[in-house]
């Protein structure tokens, strides 16, 4: 970031940003907003406590148990769509229709579908992240080079060769962002999972601090949530750096 | 080997027909290509040279007609039969030896025995230490060295090339046609190869097939024979060269928009 012409040194942004909100803290113009630093303070006394390491518990098997699904069904699901026309032309309005679903409108059907447990909670999930996963796989692979397909043709490559050798491969910078984006909006299908099917998790503690008015818990949980899903995204955005060599050279 | 494999001709094409959607692309075209010599297929854009490459390589399908390699009528792609591409097909994610090892590693060779391969053929095209390199570091002309080797390393007995020096400037190209005549020596294999530049057919083909368009037919068959084993250096001096290349020209000057 530069200001004035000045270079001004990493995270400027977020320290302008945490500087400002404990001005207002201090100044107690809400209760909505409490201190940055008395936030931190809650999070400081609450992080090792039993309740908040089990909620971490629940909501990161959630999580990790939707993502795994969204990812393994959607990237070849979206693979098979760029292929092959058919799945194409039959799927694609559906995952389109999906897309843009309003997702938490479907929390209670898939309620009495799967139960009050963790399996709707892992559904919910998936189905917040799974539609971008596909989408953007099934970009991957339509723009891939034919002459790549026809490469491996004629040295007698097998449809799986094709699949994995070629592919993947071509699609992957693609299907990276795609399961970044899918994670990001994962951690809000697991929030709203917990927060409407049963209360347990990282939901059960919004919902209990914001009905007892606790803002600085609030904000805290919101903090820590907010920390895993950067790191979450900084990493695949990692990934997504390395395969750049190629991704304008397909 | 059987009889037919070593007759003197490694690829006949039997009146073959391709049309796409209305358009005729290839209509009774017959050819026979003879073993151990470079064929070149020229003819204007738009003749149905890349398509009639792609018949025998078995990645098109013919309407109808045979096409018949070592004798046997062609189905599909085929171990006896390596493809060098115009834009190179690299793997873009792969390193050099990879790639060029791609073709082995499709056909289950183990990783050790066919690296092994591979760099022999890395070192043959001139790309010694550029094994680990990735095709986005090196040059137009160094890609299709490695899509050569490629194609090399799987040791078809006939070699598939399709415009392959197009896309390579005209210094690198020329370097290229002098290797190229260099391998039709001393590899026995079989070369065709498409092109649309008739000072290159006529410098390193063997025999010329001149395919006319709309549709096309094989018009005529030209076999240079005087100045093949005079050296490199002195074919482009070569009275019979330009005679052939002015011959060539008449034909094909009335099918260039």
């Amino acid at each position: 970031m530069k200001a004035f012409g000045y270079q001004l040194p990493a995270m400027s942004s977020l320290i302008i940003w945490g500087l400002l909100w404990e001005l207002v803290g201090q100044l107690e113009l809400t209760f909505f907003l409490p201190a940055l630093s008395e936030i931190f303070i809650t999070l400081s006394e609450i992080i090792g406590t039993k309740p908040f390491i089990k909620a971490l518990t629940e909501t990161g098997q959630a999580f990790f148990l939707g993502t795994f699904y969204a990812v393994t069904i959607g990237i070849p699901l979206g693979i098979l769509m760029g292929k092959n026309r058919f799945i194409d032309e039959l799927l694609l309005p559906w995952v389109n229709v999906f897309l843009s679903a309003p997702l938490t409108a479907l929390v209670p059907v898939l309620m009495v579908l799967f139960g009050f447990g963790l399996k709707a909670i892992v559904i919910t999930t998936s189905l917040f992240a799974i539609w971008i996963i596909i989408l953007n796989a099934r970009a991957g692979v339509k723009q891939i080079n034919p002459a790549l397909v026809e490469m491996a043709h004629s040295f007698g490559a097998s449809p799986m060769d094709a699949f994995f050798k070629i592919y993947f491969w071509a699609a992957l910078p693609e299907i990276l962002s795609g399961v970044r984006i899918g994670f990001i909006r994962a951690v809000k299908g697991v929030i709203i999972g917990q927060l409407l099917i049963s209360i347990v998790g990282f939901g059960a503690l919004f919902e209990l601090y914001s009905s007892q008015f606790l803002m600085s818990h609030f904000w805290a949980v919101l903090l820590v949530l907010f920390t895993l899903a950067f790191s979450i995204s900084e990493f695949l955005a990692m990934l997504e750096r390395k395969v750049e060599y190629y991704a304008s050279k397909r | 080997m059987n009889a037919i494999s070593t007759s003197s001709k490694a690829v006949e094409v039997r009146n073959v027909f391709k049309n796409y959607g209305e358009v005729e692309a290839l209509q009774d075209l017959s050819l026979d290509f003879p073993r151990g010599e470079l064929t070149s297929l020229l003819g204007p854009s738009g003749c149905g040279k890349t398509t009639l490459l792609k018949i025998i390589a078995g990645l098109l399908p013919a309407d109808s007609g045979e096409v018949m390699v070592n004798g046997e009528t062609v189905t599909g792609p085929g171990p006896d039969r390596a493809f060098v591409f115009q834009d190179f097909a690299l793997l873009p994610w792969a390193s050099v030896i990879r790639n060029v090892a791609f073709g082995l590693e499709l056909r289950g060779v183990g990783k050790s025995e066919r690296e092994a391969i591979a760099e022999k053929y890395i070192a043959d095209v001139g790309l010694d230490g550029f094994e680990l390199k990735f095709p986005h570091q090196l040059s137009g002309g160094m890609r299709q060295r490695v899509g050569l080797a490629r194609a090399l390393s799987v040791d078809a007995q006939v070699l598939l090339m399709d415009e392959p020096f197009s896309a390579v400037d005209e210094q690198t190209r020329r370097k290229f046609q002098e290797d190229l005549l260099n391998l039709v020596k001393h590899e026995n294999k079989t070369f065709l190869f498409v092109t649309h530049s008739i000072e290159e057919a006529v410098y390193v083909s063997d025999q010329i097939a001149l395919l006319l368009p709309r549709p096309s037919r094989v018009s005529e068959i030209i076999r240079p024979s005087g100045f093949r084993d005079k050296g490199i250096d002195s074919i482009r001096r070569d009275s019979e060269y330009l005679d052939i290349v002015d011959r060539i020209w008449d034909s094909l000057r009335t099918y260039v928009e």
